[in-house]
């Protein structure tokens, strides 16, 4: 459990100046995240909107020491820089403890960046993978990706006369991670701050790589107030459309129960991207959205052994 | 010093083992895949502090590599053809790092069609990424190359990643006879590694990888090319300390009979090997034929070249890849620009040859030393690029 009081006393690794939209969730989930640390860290971030955002030469947002080096393979340069690390400790070169943090938007993580990211998985680093998912390619424009929702409208699914949007499921990368059999996968969000800083505690301790999903509104993409961002990030909980999980060496556990399951449509109907769906004789695709997501609920409750 | 029998990714895995680099990251590839073997039983069996990272593809293997060097840590990879049109986009960022990565590409041709023997379609391809380019005619030279190529990389007025290129399956897998250093003569040819600032210095944090746009992109791309302009005499510099330690000698190029010729036979690799038995038995006949073959690439030795070849002529550049450009090879259009400038210019032409491990005998070699003979007595030239031992 993280302390408030404590975690106020941190200093911000992730500094203010840097161009992230206004009502933009991302920074606020990072800097949660970064008030985990207890040690020096490199922080590696995929080419994306927290990239260009907090790194316009020559200025940079970051305290510790941060590479980007392309799209699709934070996970890989990470890895790279933790097995130097691995190399010049062993060798006395280097004294401090370090931890290493890679970050990637869903485009980077999900699509492009997936072999990079199973690949570094695999070979048992120790890093911490933190997916900051917006749902979108956002920083080109709200392009789909395959963390897309269903039905969500964006410039590359656009809801039509005929197709309302994304045709077909998100991938659940959560669970795809989890079956690498590494030590700590979880799903986050900045709305629950505690759960989320807990959880990056947690995947900072264990001695090999860890998976962070976290969500991240996005006020351009989802097209919604910019004031109500973090609010959003707490219905997407609180309706199960983001439930917030964690599997640890293999055990499924919900950390966040909802008291009260809220109806999908609370969620939807905020969202710029998701208007389509509200016009008349289209009651029917709300309904499908939430049976995706009752459904998807009870496979989760069914894997924690609920 | 010991003298072994070894084939040439052997001898360069060997190389590997004696500069014990921090890190390795490498993916296997035909026909490189030895190198990557050999120096995963120098890990298995400690006989390396290295760690070694096996990377899901060569994009990641460059990735990685990219990364560990930004920690501070000597690193090298290894890769061919497909491998190295693989991890292309990450090539250029290693070089836009000024990261000192020592890469050894055992020349294979790109696909398609598929196929895994010897051209030079691979490192052509990258001649543009800011790498250095070092090719060895035999494996001694790859040893040599890779062993220099760690200095040349590092020295303070380079900091550029080097690629060391021999061909594949003739080189890399044939039996020679070599001298390797001592392993201790390695260590302190090449020195400690010092990274300048890296990302594992708690003290000094740095952001590398930063976003650079227009006004200031154009300035890190020249401070780049400026590097490149700086790596030739530090590749001179460096080859003098080698030949004190080793007793051989190394420059841009080799001149094979050179001063003298009226015709010159321009050939990167292994061919030059042969065009060197060429030479000798036309020299024999009283021809007046020579040979050079560069070592250097990139950076292009250009007023080198010019000194060795504008008074001859005819000289025949032979490209073991194609540019597709409705011209001729990478090394004929290179060596031609830079004779544009000389008072007194020879004719220049292309022979395009072996591609896809296609063989290239002393008779082809000869074809081309005769057409150059024809030209030189003043014959006029059918073609100016010229395919050969190609079906038509």
């Amino acid at each position: 459990m993280a302390n408030l009081k404590e975690l106020s006393k941190k200093p911000e690794l992730l500094t203010s100046g840097h161009r992230m939209c206004a009502g933009c969730v991302a920074p606020t989930a990072v800097r949660q995240m970064l008030m985990a640390l207890e040690t020096p860290v490199v922080i590696g971030c995929a080419t994306g909107c927290l990239e260009v955002s907090t790194t316009i030469f020559p200025y940079t947002a970051w305290q510790p020491s941060f590479i980007h080096n392309a799209f699709e393979n934070v996970a890989a340069t990470v890895s790279g820089v933790e097995a130097a690390y691995r190399s010049l400790k062993r060798q006395g070169r280097v004294s401090s403890e370090f931890r290493f943090i890679a970050f990637g938007g869903d485009g980077g993580t999900y699509d492009i960046g997936f072999q990079s990211l199973s690949g570094a998985m695999e070979r048992g680093h120790r890093m911490v993978y933190v997916c900051y998912d917006n749902g979108a390619y956002m920083n080109t424009g709200t392009q789909r990706s395959s963390a897309t929702p269903r039905m969500a409208d964006t410039t590359t699914s656009p809801a039509g006369s005929v197709i309302p949007g994304k045709p077909g499921r998100r991938k659940d990368l959560t669970a795809i991670m989890a079956a690498h059999r590494i030590p700590y996968v979880a799903q986050a969000s900045p709305s629950h701050w505690n759960d989320l800083v807990t959880k990056m505690q947690k995947a900072l301790a264990v001695d090999g790589p860890a998976f962070l999903n976290v969500l991240a509104p996005c006020p351009r993409g989802w097209r919604y107030d910019p004031a109500v961002g973090v609010d959003l990030a707490r219905q997407a909980v609180e309706t199960c459309f983001w439930p917030l999980f964690e599997v640890v060496d293999g055990k499924w556990k919900v950390t966040v129960k909802p008291k009260e399951k809220k109806p999908l449509r609370s969620f939807l109907e905020r969202q710029g991207r998701f208007q389509h769906l509200f016009k008349p004789g289209r009651e029917e695709l709300v309904d499908a959205l939430q049976d995706d997501v009752d459904r998807e609920w009870a496979e989760l409750l069914h894997r924690a052994g609920e | 010093m010991s003298k072994v029998t070894l084939t040439g990714n052997e001898v360069v895995a060997h190389g590997m083992r004696q500069i014990e680099p921090d890190v390795v990251a490498a993916y296997p590839i035909t026909p490189q895949t030895d190198v990557v073997q050999h120096f995963s039983s120098f890990v298995a069996d400690g006989a390396v502090k290295t760690e070694f990272v096996t990377v899901e593809s060569e994009h990641s293997a460059m990735s990685a590599a990219i990364g560990a060097a930004n920690g501070g840590a000597r690193c090298m990879t290894a890769t061919s053809s497909q491998g190295l049109a693989l991890m292309w986009e990450v090539v250029y960022i290693a070089a836009s790092f000024r990261l000192p990565i020592v890469m050894a590409v055992v020349n294979r041709a790109l696909s398609g069609p598929i196929n895994i023997h010897c051209d030079h379609s691979d490192s052509m391809g990258a001649r543009d990424s800011g790498w250095i380019q070092l090719y060895a005619e035999n494996a001694q030279e790859a040893y040599d190359n890779l062993i220099q190529a760690i200095r040349i990389g590092e020295h303070p007025d380079v900091r550029l990643p080097v690629m060391v290129c021999y061909d594949g399956f003739i080189i890399s897998h044939a039996a020679e006879t070599v001298h390797l250093l001592a392993d201790g003569q390695v260590r302190e040819f090449i020195g400690p590694y010092n990274p300048g600032r890296h990302l594992l210095d708690p003290d000094h944090p740095i952001t590398v990888g930063a976003l650079a746009l227009y006004d200031s992109y154009f300035e890190h791309k020249r401070a780049q090319a400026e590097a490149m302009r700086r790596a030739l005499p530090v590749i001179e510099a460096v080859a003098a300390d080698y030949a004190k330690l080793s007793g051989r000698s190394y420059s841009t190029f080799e001149a094979y009979k050179l001063a003298d010729a009226e015709v010159a036979v321009v050939v990167l690799n292994s061919t030059a090997g042969t065009a060197k038995d060429v030479v000798d038995d036309l020299r024999a006949g009283g021809a007046k034929v020579g040979l050079l073959k560069p070592r250097v690439f990139r950076p292009l030795p250009v007023s080198e070249l010019v000194a060795a070849l504008a008074d001859k002529k005819v000289v025949v550049v032979l490209d073991r890849a194609d540019s597709m450009n409705a011209f001729g090879g990478p090394l004929f259009t290179d060596i031609r620009a830079a004779l544009y400038d000389s008072p007194k210019r020879p004719l220049v032409i292309n022979y395009i040859y072996g591609l896809g491990g296609r063989d290239t005998g002393v008779d082809d070699l000869s074809h081309v030393f005769q057409e150059g003979l024809r030209l030189a007595r003043g014959g006029k030239p059918e073609l100016i690029v010229n395919y050969l031992g190609v079906r038509e």
